[in-house]
């Protein structure tokens, strides 16, 4: 039998009083698009922030690969190959796009601090294969011609776009989503959508995102999971969430 | 020749040059300001470092250059070893102590750093740099008050002069080169974003205190040449009003530039002393007032500091060329 990807056990979080998760369990299969959706407040972001380890959950099992990453440090856990964007755009604002890119690279060097400073072979071929990386996926998204353009200098979309070639350099098995397309247009959460299946294609990844927009949500996830007030109402393909009873009544209410 | 090396070497040689007509062309007191000018420059791009690339508010820069100004002092005294039979590279080996015991220093102040931010920060290293001082003020080995003179000095002042620009070129490069790559860039997006740097695998931690250790090394050094340049030293050389000092050169420069640094560190030094003269014209000492209002005019008219975060170079390209 296959080890699931990610695999979430009875995942719990509180704060205070407040119970924003609530013992969730969830899976994500190797190479699955998964999709997370829930009304406003159902605590998504609140998960992503627990998988990435920007949270401690209160209680349960997050198994990367099998691991248990409860408990490590965020940038532990992108080493093991879990990146993420955010909902509320995080670029390294002051800095040129490609400067961006490039410091999600910097797990992956292995040159020090001399190397740096008598600007030693392998300083200057690890900074050209670098470079390099950055800019062929900087090409994926179009963002080649803005490479030396301040990051806060580009327009929302492509900030957007920016958030997830920066995930992709760290050369992650898992991409977390957090709403790819809030803010964008039709013909751009289109294209957007092309992107990300082919990004998943080419880079043999497995991706959860988190997204309001159903049409982009129904149109590319495999699997989704519903959540609402932290609880899992429902999980399935997108034609059985269409029509599931306890989904409409999450997001329309109960008839009176 | 490497080229790692190539830049530098031009560079100094540049600097001997100007340094061997410094040491005939003007008088001594002039000479004096001129040495202070490279060690506040090499104090500010330390702290440019912390403060401006990683973007840690620390406020207790003068309690790593204590350290490294009594370490350098205390053994070129006290061994002879040190100073009287080996000279020039006594005070080499000595001043490499210093940065080194500094940077130790930098080492325990970076690791509460790692939980504070601003101005919390900036309270918990300005303690630190007050419990030096106070130290040092009440350790009878290192003079306590009245602290430790006749350090021994270099022969001359291009003697002084070469090995400050030295160690200022040191500083310089190494800053420079590191900004310019990945570990430099580390630096950055911890200035920039932390949460969004750790969830691109840069561990913020170990990067906070690499800029801490790395910094106090050049204080500590900057300490060093005050101590055999002035040949003398006490505690109240190192007081707040020298860590203040530093952070404003940074401020003044520009946060993330190295060449604004020089720049302040340029104007900090050199203004007191030539509203000197105005004082001898009209009688009364106006000089701090109108040293502290040109400060205010400068933060009004270029919050972003003299440079911003550009260079020189930057700079050159941007109004230089394009009107050519």
């Amino acid at each position: 039998m296959s080890v699931n990807l990610l695999e979430v056990k009875n995942m719990t979080m509180q704060f205070g009083g407040l119970k924003a998760v609530d013992s969730l369990s969830f899976s994500i299969p190797q190479g699955q698009l998964s999709g997370l959706i829930g009304p406003n407040g159902a605590g998504k972001t609140t998960v992503f922030n627990m998988l990435t380890g920007v949270y401690r959950p209160t209680q349960g099992e997050i198994l990367l690969s099998g691991k248990n990453i409860v408990g490590m440090k965020p940038y532990e856990i992108n080493h093991l190959g879990m990146a993420r964007t955010f909902q509320n755009i995080r670029l390294f604002k002051n800095l040129s796009v490609l400067q961006n890119v490039l410091i999600a690279t910097h797990q992956h060097i292995s040159y020090g601090l001399f190397d740096t400073v008598f600007l030693s072979k392998k300083f200057q071929n690890q900074e050209t294969e670098m470079h390099a990386k950055a800019l062929s996926l900087l090409k994926i998204f179009h963002l080649e011609n803005k490479a030396h353009e301040k990051a806060s200098s580009l327009p929302y979309g492509e900030q957007r776009k920016l958030e997830i070639v920066r995930a992709m350099a760290t050369d992650p098995i898992l991409i977390l989503l957090d709403e790819p397309a809030a803010g964008m247009n039709h013909a751009e959460t289109h294209e957007l959508m092309k992107t990300i299946a082919r990004i998943r294609h080419d880079f043999n990844l497995s991706i959860l995102l988190i997204e309001h927009d159903m049409k982009l949500v129904m149109g590319i996830c495999e699997n989704i999971t519903v959540i609402d007030h932290g609880v899992k109402i429902d999980e399935g393909t997108p034609q059985k969430i269409q029509t599931s009873e306890k989904v409409i009544q999450a997001y329309l209410g109960v008839e009176a | 020749m490497h080229k790692s090396v190539k830049t530098p070497l031009i560079a100094f040689a540049a600097l001997l040059l100007f340094g061997g007509l410094l040491n005939f062309g003007v008088n001594a007191y002039i000479q004096l300001i001129v040495l202070f000018v490279i060690i506040n420059s090499i104090l500010a791009m330390s702290l440019n470092l912390v403060n401006g690339y990683t973007g840690q508010f620390s406020l207790g820069h003068a309690g790593f250059m204590a350290i490294g100004a009594y370490t350098s002092a205390y053994a070129s005294t006290q061994f002879s070893f040190f100073s009287e039979s080996f000279g020039f590279i006594g005070i080499f080996v000595t001043t490499i102590t210093g940065g080194l015991l500094a940077s130790a220093a930098g080492f325990l102040v970076g690791l509460p750093s790692l939980r504070l931010k601003g101005d919390y920060l900036a309270i918990v290293t300005l303690g630190f740099g007050e419990i030096i001082r106070v130290t040092l003020l009440n350790m009878e080995a290192v003079g306590g008050p009245r602290g430790i003179s006749g350090i021994p000095s270099f022969p001359n002042f291009f003697f002084s002069f070469s090995y400050s620009c030295f160690w200022a070129l040191i500083c310089f490069f190494f800053i420079w080169r590191l900004i310019r790559s990945s570990h430099g860039r580390g630096f950055l997006s911890v200035r920039e974003d932390e949460i969004a740097a750790e969830a691109m695998g840069i561990n913020t931690t170990k990067t906070k205190v690499q800029a801490f250790v790395l910094s106090s090394f050049f204080a500590g050094v900057a300490g060093a040449l005050f101590a055999h340049v002035t040949n003398f030293i006490s505690p109240s050389s190192f007081t707040f009003l020298m860590s203040v000092n530093a952070v404003i050169m940074v401020v003044l420069g520009g946060m993330g530039s190295l060449s604004g640094s020089i720049a302040a560190a340029f104007f900090i030094t050199l203004m007191p002393e030539a509203l000197r003269s105005l004082q001898e014209i009209t009688g009364v000492d106006l000089r701090m007032v109108i040293y502290s209002l040109l400060l205010i005019l400068i933060m009004i008219l270029r919050p972003q500091g003299l440079f911003g975060d550009k260079e020189l170079p930057d700079i050159w390209r941007k109004y230089v060329r394009k009107s050519a």
